[in-house]
């Protein structure tokens, strides 16, 4: 992608986005169609997913069979660069040593950030979502309803590509017709599940995944997301074009050369520099916002990472879309007379209410699946099949001792094999070997299945983060130290996940190959893990107990922006990426807005 | 994430549990011959691929950071590997397709996580080249099928194993999860166990209508 220099820089833009990954590259897509001038500031390097992306490469063409190390924390092709829960010579501490207490951060410092290798489930949050307090009693409302939010869903699936089913389940919403790409067939093992699971209640329906099942309409799509707007329409036009529809072959966690799933890189980007409107700096770490004696946002100051020389830039609005917690740590870091707790924190509420998702899971052998005629199983790269949240009713009545719900995914199939596959059988095989190995590893293949739970977290007074007094990164930035603590609410229902997985798989006629863990608190996976950090900059209703509006735009600094996961004041059950999204959007159509009339 | 995502590593032995061992079998005289407390306990000398490798080379053993078994080490690991996997009619044997120099790259790996195979898989394979001496006066490669089988039956599965060759089964267990990781991982391999994806299709239609019938769902 053709990207500039430090030195090739605009006088001023009308927009300056820091990060470039789901919200950067929704801002920017949506500030550079509408005509304004947009900078965007990436603190990693450029990445071109359709020159980079290992496709067809096989597990036994990688290091240590494509498997796990410190340097490729979910493995070597995965598409994270300069990335993981560590990275080199930008640290960050946790203020307590109890691993219990400890937040794993998740980076990638890449153009497109941490959307080249997420799992693309894409699900909408509900009306209950958006109301959690209203309905519980217990964390925080949004300052705006579903309804307020439904039509930017309908926006970014359409534009993204996004395949799905409509079931009319409780706090599940369905898209308008025409608006999702149709469901692949299920997996013969996701079959299997649906039927025999039918007795425990659980709905097993088609899951959303931001995946091209077809090719867009090209001639369509781009008139209903841009009306009036002909260049726009024209340059998406072009941009769906070159997309392709799955081939039905490889993970998606690679990235995809085609452009057949969602990622920024592939998606948002392309047109957006195609209009002529947007500016890429890679390597630009950014450090503080500036402001002028009004205290408005005039800039951001930055380090170039390939010279190590600071930089400024200059903005009418500036847009943090850095991940929830950089974007807290910018905000922290940007001290001036006017702001002394940082910038857009006069309610001290910048860093507050991080959040993850809860999360556990089992795996249990079904023999049913064992010896199946052999078929192609890899199917769209990731998961066909869920269970959204199905108790409730139940929960409400209290009769579940945990307050919120969560979804199950599925993994089953003959998937390429890595370097665990034929591994940890004796349970199954008593220990054989030789010939008899060779038949066992046959029989067993793609007759386990994989179930994880992904839960909501109510926001707490102990999850939060801060910067720490002593600790700088390479780059000479104070970096954040963050606090940790789940509640009772989720390491219960961490228990209830275990307990329904091992009901599903035993309904499977399965056995499960370790036993499910009674105490939430040791089946519950440690904060960050499942790298759906949001929250830390919520919005509200108010100035005094928020840092944000419903439009992401900061109580304390009209013209500054957080269009990240930060603005999350719940996090459901859904995986966050489509709502940060279609927030993005809306925020973006905000901005726009006001800066067409003067107002910021 | 989504659990695709969690590759899942093979179950191994803790770190603390390693050199637990590593003790034991010192103490248990055959081991302290081989040198081997020095050589399972120094870390290789090689630096890992990096957090921005070429993801789109193709690599073999070696090519990142250098092996590090001796001669006699990849004689034993060989003839280990062809026992757990030998050639039959779906397959060759393990170590026709370079699952030693697998193994190998492995517990030669720069990374703090595979030192505790290192250590488990270098004290294991002088342990059994001692175990065929004690026994049968020969080197583990030398020994015929009905003596290797013999030491085999001994430690191929941890819960069954006797008090005595409890090391030796719990070295077995992650020996062959090793071999099979490496082995199923080659085109061989990924044929032998019936995998055949990665190839592009037209269209997806989810499971064909006799495997519905097998699954009692058509």
């Amino acid at each position: 992608m053709p990207l500039i220099t430090s030195s090739k820089t605009q006088p001023v833009y009308d927009v300056v986005v820091v990060g470039s990954g789901a919200a950067g590259g929704q801002t920017a897509y949506t500030c550079a169609m509408s005509g304004a001038k947009v900078l965007m500031l990436e603190a990693g390097r450029n990445y071109d997913p359709v020159k980079e992306t290992p496709m067809f490469q096989t597990n036994g063409q990688a290091p240590l069979r494509g498997g796990n190390t410190l340097d490729k924390p979910f493995g070597f092709y995965d598409a994270t660069i300069d990335g993981g829960w560590a990275v080199p010579g930008e640290p960050y501490t946790s203020a307590s040593a109890d691993p219990a207490q400890k937040f794993w951060w998740w980076r990638a410092r890449m153009l497109g950030g941490r959307t080249n290798h997420w799992g693309r489930i894409s699900l909408r949050n509900g009306p209950y979502d958006f109301k959690p307090r209203r309905r519980d009693g217990l964390g925080l409302d949004w300052p705006m309803n579903y309804e307020d939010v439904a039509p930017y869903y309908d926006k970014v699936e359409m534009l993204i590509g996004v395949y799905g089913s409509a079931e009319g389940l409780e706090n599940t919403p369905d898209s308008p017709p025409g608006v999702l790409q149709p469901a692949p067939a299920m997996r013969a093992g996701e079959q299997y599940a649906r039927a025999k699971g039918k007795a425990l209640g659980l709905p097993i329906v088609p899951i959303h995944r931001a995946v091209l099942s077809m090719k867009q309409d090209a001639d369509k799509i781009p008139a209903k997301l841009h009306p009036n707007n002909p260049k726009a329409q024209r340059v998406l036009a072009d941009a769906m074009r070159g997309r392709q529809a799955c081939f039905w072959a490889t993970p998606c966690g690679r990235g995809c050369s085609i452009k057949a799933n969602y990622q920024s890189t592939t998606v948002h980007l392309p047109p957006a520099l195609a209009t002529g409107n947007l500016d890429i700096v890679p390597n630009a770490m950014a450090r503080e916002v500036t402001t002028d004696a009004k205290g408005k946002a005039t800039g951001v100051i930055y380090i170039d990472k390939s010279t190590g020389q600071e930089h400024r830039v200059t903005g009418r609005v500036i847009v943090l879309a850095a991940s929830s917690a950089e974007s807290v740590r910018i905000m922290l870091n940007s001290k001036s007379a006017l702001h002394p707790n940082g910038l857009g924190n006069s309610s001290g509420k910048v860093g507050k209410y991080i959040m993850d998702t809860v999360g556990a899971s089992l795996s249990g052998h079904i023999p049913a699946l064992e010896g199946l005629p052999l078929h192609h199983e890899e199917g769209a790269g990731g998961a066909h099949t869920y269970v959204p949240w199905w108790l409730y009713k139940e929960q409400l009545a209290g009769k579940l001792g945990f307050a919120r719900g969560y979804h199950i995914e599925f993994e089953s199939g003959r998937r390429m094999p890595n370097g665990s596959t034929g591994a940890g059988l004796e349970y199954l095989t008593k220990g054989s070997y030789g010939r008899k190995f060779k038949e066992d590893a046959r029989r067993y293949f793609g007759a386990q299945m994989g179930f994880a739970g992904r839960g909501e977290m109510i926001p707490n007074d102990d999850s939060f983060c801060e910067i720490d007094p002593i600790v700088k990164d390479k780059w000479g930035i104070p970096v954040l130290r963050f606090h940790w603590k789940w509640s009772e609410h989720e390491t219960r229902q961490a228990a209830h996940m275990q307990k329904t997985f091992a009901e599903l798989i035993s309904a499977m006629g399965g056995s499960v190959r370790a036993k499910p863990e009674a105490d939430g608190a040791k089946a519950i996976e440690p904060g960050g893990k499942i790298i759906h950090e949001v929250g830390g900059t919520i919005m509200g209703a108010n100035a005094k107990n928020s840092v944000t509006n419903q439009w992401c735009q900061t109580w304390d600094v009209k013209n500054l922006f957080v269009t990240d996961g930060g603005p999350f004041c719940s996090n459901a059950d859904k995986n966050p990426t489509l709502t940060i999204m279609a927030l993005a959007w809306r925020s973006s159509d905000y901005l726009l807005d006001q800066l067409n009339k003067g107002n910021l | 994430m989504n659990a695709s995502e969690n590759s899942p590593s093979g179950p191994r032995l803790d770190r603390r549990s390693a050199i637990k061992w590593m003790f034991t079998a010192a103490a248990a005289t055959t081991l302290l011959d081989h040198g081997l407390t020095a050589a399972a306990t120094t870390a290789p000398a090689g630096v890992g691929y990096g957090t921005d490798p070429d993801v789109l080379k193709i690599y073999k053993p070696g090519d990142v950071w250098p092996l590090t078994f001796t001669a006699s080490q990849r004689v034993t690991a060989a003839a280990l590997c062809d026992v757990i996997i030998p050639a039959d009619a779906s397959g060759p044997s393990a170590s026709s397709v370079g699952v030693p120099d697998f193994i190998d790259e492995w517990v030669s790996a720069p990374y703090p996580s595979h030192d505790a195979d290192r250590t488990i898989v270098l004290a294991g394979l002088a342990w059994l080249d001692a175990e065929s001496r004690k026994r049968f006066q020969n080197d583990f490669v030398n020994l015929v099928a009905r003596q290797k089988n013999a030491i085999c039956d001994d430690i191929c599965f941890v819960p069954k194993a006797e008090p005595e060759f409890l090391n030796g089964a719990h070295f077995f267990k992650r020996f062959r999860d090793l071999t099979a990781g490496g082995y199923y991982t080659t085109p061989e391999g990924m044929k032998d166990i019936g995998y055949i994806g990665n190839v592009p299709l037209d269209k997806f239609e989810g499971p064909p209508i006799e495997v519905l019938q097998k699954l009692g769902l058509a």
